[in-house]
């Protein structure tokens, strides 16, 4: 679907909610719209454009330009259209000579203090002030050139009132010589980010927009470069690099972000086959026009210089890499296989898919080890990051589905935020939750960092539960027991939709002493008072919400965690109903897809496990070959099973498990034990160092195919550009495959949709004319369903009745000690993404250009650390050194860091812990210790010089 | 640490778990382990406990539960 010329339509003021509907006329045309609907938006409605500057439906209207003024039977005077509300009955003028003096007086104003250099400028061709000049048909300027903002100098010298670009942005420039203070940007920034970065200083002719303080730049100010603001104005005023260097777009793909797990709808504005600008969907289900840095700005690593975009191959690791053809690296990579597989078993290889593919990928890599290669060995990232989300839900509710979609977040009445920190992870997600804290929503956080949701401006106090990394349970458990014991929970609900004697088995172990408040106070540090006024608060919320991440699953009692979660929301009925339930924020793009798409050892596509002999009987008849009714390795069995010289070949699509997995050294040795290790990638990353062939592959720009978010939502990604490496993803491992005589003949992915949606019944409606036609959809869809689901659980649970679970607390083995006294605990920040590979090679480097590791003043002082200093931290698997930052955010006794540049390799120092039910690997809790250093540690030297050996390349042989 | 052993530890994790269930929680940890490992693990796990390795009782227990190779149903 190419080629959507016409920009979503702007209807002046956003959509108004209502159940009643009021009808009007608007130049003679009978409209009706929702009470509380502008009389701008209705005329729009009715197909008349109103002329306007300052409003746009991306905000609330504010009434300054007076350029939208309408005439109003029975009412006095030109009332502005974007402010008035409509009443039943109204009948509206839009253009009479009273209003076309008006409006020629309000342009004609405008343009006196704007420099018309039109010709040469960015916006030429797309800015609304040229517009509105030839819509309320402007001809002439009646004011003496005189006082202005755009001229550098006059004959008497300096114009004070001129003030130079801003180009502080790596993205963006702002110009205030052209800005007509219409405010939509200050605008955007509050209602739409949530950031508050911009204000309107001064007043009349001397106002003028300002990142923060009058010293800041937009760099140094609160600006998250979300592009919010450019995407509002108006003007050239503020616009994308991109722009001003190649021109305006001349055709629109759209598609979806390949970063995090919101999945938010972009309009790629394409000039030929190059990118002009990404713009936010409008009409996206996930983001509803807004965006974050990452997809808006940071796809620069698709032509970075570092890509590599020939394929090539090596016979040992420590060899130089060799370019070659395609046929010559497909052939070596499918006989090494085939030669491992038969001089060490069937199982003796397997694959690794990552959850930045599409599903139509992910489903290929899956089908290829089951059905060519003939083993189980498939395995995803998502098991380092959601996997407990899949057990611990499915335990409970019946399926691993999240509950919710992003849209229900407008009506919670209070949200539980636990172990996500949503402004950096999850940023869209977190600016639609602001929105809603600002309307005065309540706000729990259970983190052990002070995360950036509770300093949302304009909120009431926010909640902070600030435990000791590893003690989630104990706080959960604790919560539900004050529920129970206060009587608090939702009795109706738990006898219809739950079983009401299993429930009183729960009740009982929850109201044994060890999970008092007080109790769990002296092992989580949260005060007790604290436990129950949480309980309290979200018990009483009409509608609570609970949404979490990774903090939660990336422990060892991962899985219990969120089935402790799920008993909180069963406690007080918070399924079913919008602005409720139960939320994973997925880490990558397609978590949720990677995972439907059957790329787990255990399950086929739709999670039905492998030894169920109808299922194995639906893929062995589409595929035509036997299947094996035993589960397959996980990752971390994987390196275990190498090391014991068992599992030697792996096919590895997108991921780089050196350094996004724990015990890096654990990895590192593991895959240097391999025989065959093959690497699909836009980059020669980390893992490749390891690896025998390298396969090049293709961007999400490149590509057809589907992600799906983390609200189940499945989104389209279309191709806006040949792939540079000459093949789509999709392509590449079906060469792979057919080398290894899979004989398949997909000529494009919507045939693997087709085949998905065949063989599994949650996808059984599933198709590309369905997604082209809907945008997108949400499954299960299927029969019932033909649409998409947004709410699980509406009626029942999906298992019949949900299902209490004893949440026991066990301590993890990763305890801080005499040794190592601090617990270590990771995440990330907003401008970089996972191990950083795409977002290291954007100018998103300028606000993250280390790992830091953040440490409690007091702790810092007792080991003679200051801020800036470099510190080494050491665990019982690894040390590393990085600059050490001195704050509060995070309690005495505990240290956190992120983990996106491959030199920190800051799981050098996490330990192959994981939780109990999956294997995620217990990334949160690390004891360490840390002390002053002067510089790199010997692994990280020793990395540094194999890393660059075993990048070296030699040219391709003579012909 | 050596392979063996983690199979062994991973087992006292699910011990842990299933210990605090109502029902049989030898029975849910080799359910558990029977739904999620290789056969070789299984085998490696069994051989391993006969061989006297130490571990929680629950987890002893639950080795006769364990399916392995010889009993995996034959391929359909
Ligand atoms: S920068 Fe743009 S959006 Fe902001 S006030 Fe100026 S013209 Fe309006
Ligand atoms: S880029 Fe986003 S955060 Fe920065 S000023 Fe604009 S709207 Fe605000
Ligand atoms: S990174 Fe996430 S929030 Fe940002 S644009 Fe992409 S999908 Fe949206
Ligand atoms: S558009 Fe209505 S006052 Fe500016």
């Amino acid at each position: 679907m190419k080629d959507f010329i016409i920009p979503d339509r702007d209807f002046g003021t956003p959509a108004a909610k209502s159940a009643v509907t009021i009808s009007l006329l608007v130049d003679g045309i009978a409209v009706s719209v929702p009470a509380g609907t502008s009389v701008m938006r209705a005329a729009a409605v009715a197909g008349i454009s109103v002329p306007k500057l300052c409003a746009t439906d991306h905000v609330s209207a504010f009434g300054s330009c007076r350029l939208c003024v309408v005439q109003i039977d029975g009412m006095r005077g030109t009332p502005a259209s974007c402010t008035t509300p409509v009443a039943e009955g109204m009948v509206v003028h839009t253009q009479t000579d009273d209003i076309a003096r008006i409006r020629k007086g309000v342009m004609e104003l405008y343009i006196s203090d704007h420099p018309l250099d039109c010709l040469t400028c960015a916006a030429n061709g797309d800015c609304e002030l040229q517009d509105m000049a030839g819509a309320v048909g402007l001809r002439e300027v009646r004011y003496e050139a005189g006082a202005n903002h755009f001229a550098r100098r006059d004959a008497e010298g300096p114009n004070p009132e001129y003030r130079p670009k801003d180009q502080s942005n790596p993205y963006f420039t702002f110009d205030p010589a052209k800005c007509i203070v219409c405010s939509r940007c200050v605008r955007a920034c509050e209602e739409v980010q949530g950031t508050f970065a911009l204000t309107i200083e001064g007043r009349g002719f001397d106002s003028r927009v300002s990142a923060g303080m009058m010293s800041d730049s937009f760099l140094s100010s609160d600006c998250v470069s979300c592009g919010a603001c450019v995407q509002v104005c108006p003007t050239a005023t503020l616009i994308e690099n991109k722009v001003i260097e190649i021109g305006t777009p001349e055709h629109i793909v759209k598609t979806t972000c390949a970063y995090c797990g919101v999945g938010c709808s972009f309009d790629a504005h394409m000039r030929g086959e190059e990118v002009v600008r990404m713009v936010p969907s409008k009409d996206g289900k996930a983001n509803r026009g807004h965006s974050c840095v990452k997809g808006r700005f940071a796809w620069g690593y698709a032509t970075h210089l570092d890509r590599k975009l020939e394929p090539m191959i090596r016979e040992k690791i420590t060899d130089p890499w060799q370019v070659v053809t395609w046929d010559q690296a497909l052939d070596f990579a499918a006989s090494r296989m085939r030669q491992t597989q038969a001089a060490h078993g069937v199982d003796s290889v397997g694959v690794i898919t990552s959850s930045r593919c599409t599903n139509e990928e992910t489903y290929l890599v899956q089908k290829l080890a089951r059905a060519v290669l003939g083993t189980n060995n498939t395995d995803t990232c998502a098991r380092v990051c959601h996997s407990p989300t899949g057990y611990g839900l499915r335990t409970t509710f019946g399926t691993s589905a999240g509950t919710h979609d992003f849209d229900s977040v407008e009506d919670t009445d209070l949200a539980l935020v636990i172990g996500a920190n949503p402004t950096d992870g999850h940023p869209v997600f977190a600016s639609r939750l602001r929105k809603r804290l600002r309307q005065g929503a309540g706000l729990i956080v259970i983190d052990p960092r002070e995360i950036d949701l509770l300093k949302t401006p304009h909120m009431g106090q926010g909640l902070h539960l600030p435990l000791r990394p590893g003690t989630n349970v104990a706080v959960l458990t604790s919560i539900a027991q004050v529920i129970v014991a206060e009587k608090l929970y939702d009795e109706e609900f738990i006898r219809t939709r739950c079983d009401w004697d299993e429930f009183l088995g729960y009740a009982e172990f929850l109201m044994d002493p060890r999970h008092s408040p007080e109790e769990v106070e002296k092992l989580s540090k949260v005060p007790a008072d604290l436990i129950r006024q949480a309980a309290r608060a979200y018990a009483a919320a009409p509608r609570g919400s609970i949404y979490y991440g990774l903090g939660v699953t990336e422990h060892s009692q991962g899985s219990t965690t969120v089935m402790s979660i799920a008993n909180l929301a069963m406690l007080t009925g918070n399924i079913g109903v919008p602005g409720t339930g139960v939320n994973p924020l997925r880490g990558q793009n397609n978590v949720q897809g990677s995972c439907d798409m059957g790329s787990f050892p255990h399950e086929y596509p739709g999670y039905r496990h492998v030894s169920d002999k109808a299922t194995r009987e639906i893929y062995e008849k589409a595929w035509g070959v036997p299947l094996s009714p035993e589960p397959g390795l996980r990752i971390p069995n994987m390196f275990d099973e190498a090391l014991a010289g068992r599992f030697r070949g792996l096919y590895c699509q997108g991921e780089d498990i050196v350094q996004s997995d724990p015990d890096t050294r654990h990895v590192t040795s593991a895959l240097s034990a391999m025989d065959i290790v093959i690497v699909h990638d836009l980059f020669l990353n980390e893992t490749s160092n390891y690896a025998h062939v390298f396969l090049p592959g293709s961007s999400f720009l490149e590509k057809d195919g589907t992600f799906t978010n983390a609200e189940r939502r499945i989104n389209m990604v279309r191709r806006a550009m040949t792939p540079k490496n000459g093949y789509e993803d999709w392509q590449i491992t079906q060469m792979l495959a057919n080398r290894m005589g899979a004989n398949w003949g997909y000529t494009h992915p919507s045939e693997i949709m087709d085949e998905i949606a065949m063989t599994t019944p949650s996808f059984a409606g599933v198709s590309y004319d369905l997604l082209d036609r809907e945008g997108s959809v949400q499954w299960p869809c299927n029969e019932k369903a033909p649409l998409g689901t947004p709410l699980m659980h509406v009626d029942g649970f999906v298992r019949g009745k949900g299902h209490f679970i004893h949440t026991e607390y066990v301590a993890t083995e990763e305890r801080s000690g005499p040794r190592f006294p601090l617990l270590l605990t990771t995440g990330r920040i907003l401008s970089q993404y996972n191990v950083g590979a795409q977002t290291r090679r954007t100018d998103n480097l300028v606000w993250h250009p280390e790992d830091i590791l953040e440490i409690h003043p007091s702790d810092a002082e007792n080991r003679g650390v200051r801020d800036g200093d470099w510190v080494r931290v050491a665990s019982r698997s690894g040390e590393t050194t990085l600059r050490a930052v001195l704050t509060e955010r995070v309690a005495p006794g505990v240290v956190y860091t992120t983990f996106h540049h491959p030199t920190t390799q800051a799981n050098v120092v996490t330990t192959d812990n994981s939780d109990w039910a999956t294997n995620c690997p217990e990334f949160k809790v690390t004891a360490v210790q840390v002390s002053p250093s002067n510089g790199p540690s010997e692994w990280q030297e020793e990395y540094g010089s194999h890393s660059e050996r075993s990048r070296r390349i030699l040219p391709a042989a003579a012909e | 640490m050596h392979s063996d052993d983690k199979l062994i530890r991973m087992a006292g994790q699910m011990a842990d778990f299933f210990r605090s269930q109502p029902g049989a929680p030898a029975e849910a940890v080799a359910g558990h382990i029977n739904s999620f490992w290789t056969p070789r693990m299984r085998q490696d796990f069994v051989r391993h406990l006969a061989e006297g390795a130490e571990a929680d009782p629950i987890v002893r227990d639950a080795a006769r539960f364990v399916r392995l190779p010889e009993q995996t149903p034959a391929r359909a």
